[in-house]
């Protein structure tokens, strides 16, 4: 079952034995022939590039998508998907924004037992509570790693160069929860353990904006050459969204709803209620120990460009200083970026201490 | 053909126009006293807007989309946005939104010249517009005031379920109405809020009458450009007053009297005399040019039979009324129902039954850059309804409110041509 960004509880498919998968739009040489047709210039690369894989029969092994509450473009899309593919399960997962537990929390929950029901019809395993607390057991374990290999990152960002634990997140969505948690446990133990990756002279960076629409491998690496360190970011964001283990112990698919309600990022795509906005941003970029921010989004990604002004004025309030870019999916040149990116880099080893 | 005096001369209005004139023209005067009157005032959206509850607790709502419009037909939108981009706002996003921040931060001057008042409640009614959510919270930065988050599911299949209804109901209990109370002071009263709606309803009856008086031949109104007044008042702040229920009520004598006379629409620059071709249109108008765009449809003799823009406050003419016995419920499902909180192959199934029961020619899409609740998916219905139909399809980009995006000549050649590819259609079935 593929689904799209930013977040779906991969607990409850795994439990029912279906394979999530996670799609983040297309490569940079992947050629868009059909999917620019279905939209205007001003509209976001991801869904033109879904549409493509679509059409040309990348997604054939898929049984069905699920299509995250996360703005409007993605939310059409789901329409057109059922009349572009009428005979794969198409869910629009409309994730509340209210978040009382007997509101918000309710809604979700029948929302989430009307997708398993959909999933059991089409021969899916039933949801039984026992699998549902054995897999929320799994993607615990599987969460834990991917937050120690942010945590090495923080502490020493020269052994885990963002472009390589991007490569790793993104195989992650791809296979099966019993393989990508091996695989980060392994890249953990590796990585941790390379004596030859040694420190530089790199500013450190809180890199945001970026959790649909993924920028092309070679613009992070652009922007690690331009003298940055990334130190936390957005991007493939389903493996950190909810940001503890979620309890294995009482009713499980409650728990999943209440990890949503109470447990997820203050991304863009939800409300924040009665919390400062941007608070979540700086207190990342504390932890993180970050020295800049990039705000670096999608062209036409309106969730991250509306927040936007918000989280800037939040970044100003902590005096760190901070640049904006925009990019695509497809982006091939890099170079204004890399030039923007290594000024801000070098103002901040040669005036942060000012 | 119309009479095609220039585009500089008075617009024409029918006496109902000059009616609402005088209704928006009171309402913007309640608004501008409201600091000193103590009337309380809440900002809120025209999709799924709840306006007889803010009647029933005698707060005065503000639509900051309807104030950007305006702002656009005042041709103020332009310094409007200049100024939003200049404080950090993306040249990517909604221009309602940056035109809305933009005269925020000139003054808050309202589309009467009056200043509107600060808002005492933001009711964040996140209805089929993401962008919505982001506004308010916003706004919420400048003004610091109360929000109500009343979050209405999508209709992604194409149904409303029980469990949309019992969200939306139970947010309306436990999240909207206890803050109206606390930002008025008074107590919810249902038998008010049921009055108010008694009133939608009858109001609902004669607008849904006029919009189906276009099956005539000619039609009697546009049902695009004419209709963005037809709806003013049930789409504002004034759908459950006495005053929307006259209004509708003279509106429709006045269609009623131009059907019996065999007439066609009123345009700001005289009567259709003629009316060449009936045509369904998807999506909003552009706002900065609302009469030079209009006048390129008249001009060809175009008229607008059906339009999609004119059911985002609601979609009246499929059925729903507000009921006034079950009055929490019936918000829920107004709120739900809007046009663009329906799946897109609802909206194709829309747009295709219009053409038939319209006896449509052909149908326009005016794709408009900052909306991409209506845009994203666009081309995809034109390619659909097209397939559907049998009838040919037209499409064209603009913006709502930012004039950068209007490109009259590029519009005009495109509409021409769509326009004589009708006719030459008409004289190949002909022949």
């Amino acid at each position: 079952m593929g689904f799209l960004p930013i977040y779906v509880p991969r607990e409850l498919l795994h439990a029912q034995g279906v394979l999530p998968v996670g799609l983040m739009g297309g490569r940079p040489d992947l050629e868009i022939i059909k999917g620019d047709a279905y939209y205007q210039s001003y509209i976001c690369h991801l869904p033109r590039s879904t549409i493509e894989l679509g059409l040309n029969g990348s997604y054939d092994a898929l049984d069905g998508l699920i299509f995250p509450a996360i703005c409007d473009v993605i939310r059409n899309l789901s329409g057109m998907w059922q009349m572009l593919f009428p005979k794969v399960l198409v869910h629009y997962l409309d994730v509340p924004q209210n978040f009382d537990p007997a509101i918000g929390g309710a809604f979700y929950r029948r929302d989430l037992e009307s997708l398993s029901q959909a999933l059991a019809a089409r021969g899916a395993r039933p949801l039984t509570a026992d699998a549902l607390r054995q897999s929320i057991a799994l993607y615990n374990e599987n969460r834990r790693l991917v937050r120690e290999l942010y945590a090495l990152r923080r502490r020493e960002p020269w052994k885990v160069p963002t472009h390589e634990l991007y490569v790793v997140l993104r195989a992650a969505l791809v296979v099966p929860v019993e393989e990508s948690t091996p695989m980060f446990a392994d890249y953990l133990a590796l990585t941790s353990a390379d004596r030859s990756r040694r420190p530089q002279d790199q500013a450190r960076v809180l890199v945001t904006g970026s959790f649909c629409e993924q920028p092309p491998l070679a613009l992070i690496k652009t922007l690690e050459r331009a003298g940055c360190y990334i130190v936390d970011d957005d991007f493939v964001q389903v493996h950190r969204f909810i940001r503890s283990d979620i309890p294995v112990d009482g009713d499980p698919l409650q728990s999943i709803v209440n990890a949503l309600l109470t447990d997820a990022v203050a991304s863009p795509t939800r409300y924040i209620a009665d919390e400062v906005k941007g608070a979540d941003l700086n207190q990342r970029a504390t932890d993180s120990g970050a020295e800049g921010v990039l705000f670096c989004a999608p062209s036409f990604c309106d969730p991250a460009l509306l927040d936007q002004p918000m989280a800037v004025r939040a970044v100003e309030r902590t005096a760190i200083p901070w640049t904006a870019f925009k990019y695509a999916e497809n982006n091939g040149q890099f170079q204004v970026i890399r030039e923007q990116a290594g000024t801000f880099a070098d103002s901040i080893k040669l005036w942060s201490g000012a | 053909m119309s009479t095609t005096p220039s585009v500089t001369t008075a617009a024409q209005k029918d006496s109902s126009q000059v009616r609402q004139k005088e209704m928006i023209a009171r309402h913007f005067d309640r608004l501008a006293a409201a600091p000193d009157s103590g009337a309380r005032c809440a900002y809120t959206f025209v999709p799924g807007n709840l306006t007889e509850l803010l009647l029933s607790f005698d707060v005065l709502p503000v639509l900051p989309e309807i104030n950007a419009l305006q702002s656009a037909m005042r041709g103020k939108t332009a310094e409007y946005i200049a100024a939003a981009e200049k404080l950090g706002h993306s040249e990517d996003v909604c221009t309602y939104v940056k035109s809305d921040i933009g005269m925020m931060k000139s003054g808050n001057i309202g589309p009467t010249g009056q200043r509107l008042p600060t808002p005492d409640l933001l009711l964040l009614s996140y209805t089929g517009c993401f962008t919505f959510m982001k506004w308010f919270e916003l706004l919420r930065e400048d003004y610091h005031c109360p929000v109500a988050m009343l979050h209405v599911p999508y209709q992604a299949d194409g149904r409303i379920t029980d469990n949309m209804r019992t969200y939306v109901v139970d947010q309306l209990k436990n999240v909207v109405i206890p803050k109206l109370e606390e930002v008025t002071g008074r107590k919810y009263d249902e038998d008010r809020l049921r009055a108010h709606l008694a009133r939608s309803a009858q109001a609902e009856d004669d607008l849904v009458w006029v919009l189906q008086s276009a099956k005539n031949v000619p039609s009697p109104i546009d049902a695009y450009f004419g209709a963005v007044y037809y709806v003013g008042p049930i789409f504002s702040a004034f759908r459950g007053t006495a005053d929307a229920v006259d209004y509708y009520r003279e509106l429709r004598a006045e269609i009623a009297e131009r059907i019996r006379q065999g007439k066609g629409p009123v345009t700001p620059d005289g009567e259709v005399e003629r009316e060449r071709f009936r045509i369904v249109v998807e999506g909003p108008p552009n706002w900065t040019s609302f009469r030079q765009f209009w006048k390129m449809f008249s001009d060809e003799g175009a008229v607008a039979v059906a339009s999609t823009y004119s059911k985002v406050g609601g979609v009246y003419d499929l059925g729903f009324r507000h009921d006034p016995d079950h009055p929490l419920e019936t918000l829920a499902e107004y709120c739900l129902g809007c046009y663009t909180n329906l799946s897109l192959p609802t909206r194709i199934d829309l747009l295709t039954r219009y053409l038939s029961e319209y006896r449509a020619d052909g149908f326009l899409i005016n794709s408009v850059k900052s909306c991409n609740s209506f845009s994203a998916g666009q081309l995809h219905i034109l390619r659909e309804v097209e397939a559907r139909s049998g009838r040919p399809g037209g499409f064209i980009e603009s913006d709502l409110v930012d004039p950068r995006y209007f490109s009259a000549a590029n519009i005009k050649n495109r509409l021409e041509s769509y326009f004589q590819m009708l006719d030459q259609k008409r004289a190949g079935a002909a022949s």
